[in-house]
């Protein structure tokens, strides 16, 4: 392991700091067209977190060990090829798990290469820092953008659908939201959230 | 489905926006869209991408159903677009010094956007021929275009606008992109 002249932050910070501090879709506003996307129902946000965890953490930790043997002119070509590699795993992985999963996903799981935050990940952490912490930050950045897609996920659901995970929650007299199943939902229920932290975080700033 | 090139224009230049319909593209919308000017660069040199590569992909896409090999697919795709931002950015460097200053930092970018990508794989997907897939990227870098337009100029009014201050930043972007997003669904009629 390369010597560090500052004390290196502990393994439970490098993933905790994914969660909240610089969560990828609420704080570092990267990753959002998988977010948005399809975050229609609880379970194809809740798929989707997970396929980008799985092929973060699995990229990071590669692009980690390859860190000395992958020179500088084409790391980001490299980077690229190894996410690709996993996603295809994961690709096949789903249509073999689930079907209905895979069609509702569609397109968006060949996308997940082009998700910022994987290339991200890669370039700002996993390509200069140890293996295992390089799989924990990407543990964490994968779990704090599965939290986001299930936060916007249930909202969108909730309200569009008046169902949880397919259980309706409220009588027959409830009028779904249909907007909220709409493209223009997704950028509503992501603003919303924005402007309720950006509301916190003045509150905070207040009262300090 | 009709597949008539006028119709598939229409549709992936307004019906099915790639930015304001199916969220491809929104890193770059929200990223690049506070001044007209980059606006507009940034969806010119997106749409000569999205053209090149959507017509090398046709052939990958060819090349690889005669050797059997539908797994190399994403793979290649995302290659093909890497390169083909190397080049764009190698060509305008030569060509125009001016224009390369201007883009600075957001030609590499396109590479990462999901919209490039994405034209590959839909027009794999729905097969269209040559013809219909050069038309089918055009539409969609025009929509791309057309949507960083119409934000930039909503965001360089918001400039001067009194706002309250919790307010100002993404989440005000977010909310009037919904808004757009309502308005291009107006368009839907048009499609049948």
């Amino acid at each position: 392991m390369t010597p560090l002249e500052k004390q290196p932050p502990s393994y439970m910070e490098e993933f905790m700091k994914g969660l909240w501090k610089e969560n990828p879709v609420f704080v570092v506003l990267l990753g959002m067209c998988p977010t948005l996307a399809v975050t229609n129902s609880v379970i194809n946000a809740v798929s989707m977190g997970l396929a980008t965890t799985f092929v973060l953490i699995m990229s990071s930790m590669l692009i980690s060990m390859l860190r000395r043997f992958i020179p500088g002119e084409v790391r980001i070509a490299s980077f690229i090829l190894v996410i690709a590699t996993f996603v295809t795993v994961v690709d096949y992985a789903i249509q073999a798990i689930s079907l209905d999963v895979y069609k509702a996903l569609g397109a968006f799981i060949a996308l997940i290469v082009v998700n910022c935050n994987i290339l991200g990940r890669a370039e700002a952490f996993a390509s200069k820092n140890s293996v295992w912490r390089s799989v924990l930050d990407a543990a964490g950045v994968g779990v704090g953008f599965t939290i986001a897609c299930l936060a916007l996920g249930s909202v969108r659901e909730v309200l569009g659908a008046g169902s949880f995970l397919g259980i309706p929650l409220f009588g027959p007299h409830f009028e779904p939201w249909t907007i909220m199943l709409l493209p223009a939902g997704g950028f509503f229920v992501l603003g919303g959230w924005l402007l309720v932290f950006a509301w916190f975080k003045e509150r905070k700033k207040v009262a300090a | 489905m009709n597949t008539s090139l006028q119709q598939i224009f229409i549709n992936a230049c307004l019906i099915n926006n790639f930015v304001l319909a199916l969220f491809l593209g929104i890193c770059p919308f929200l990223g690049v869209s506070s001044k007209t000017d980059t606006a507009v660069r940034m969806g010119a040199a997106t749409t000569f991408v999205m053209i090149v590569s959507s017509l090398c992909a046709y052939g990958i896409h060819l090349a690889l159903e005669a050797i059997h090999a539908p797994y190399l697919h994403l793979i290649s795709y995302i290659v093909v677009i890497a390169s083909t931002v190397q080049f764009v950015e190698m060509f305008i460097k030569k060509t125009s010094p001016a224009l390369f200053r201007a883009l600075g930092i957001y030609l590499p970018l396109i590479t990462t956007n999901c919209a490039v990508l994405a034209v590959a794989l839909f027009q794999t997907s729905r097969e269209y021929n040559l013809l219909q897939a050069a038309v089918f990227a055009f539409g969609s870098g025009a929509g791309f275009t057309l949507a960083l337009l119409i934000m930039s100029g909503i965001r360089e009014r918001l400039e001067t606008a009194d706002v309250n201050k919790v307010v100002k930043g993404a989440g005000l972007t977010l909310m009037i992109a919904g808004v757009l997003s309502l308005a291009f669904m107006g368009f839907a009629g048009m499609g049948k």
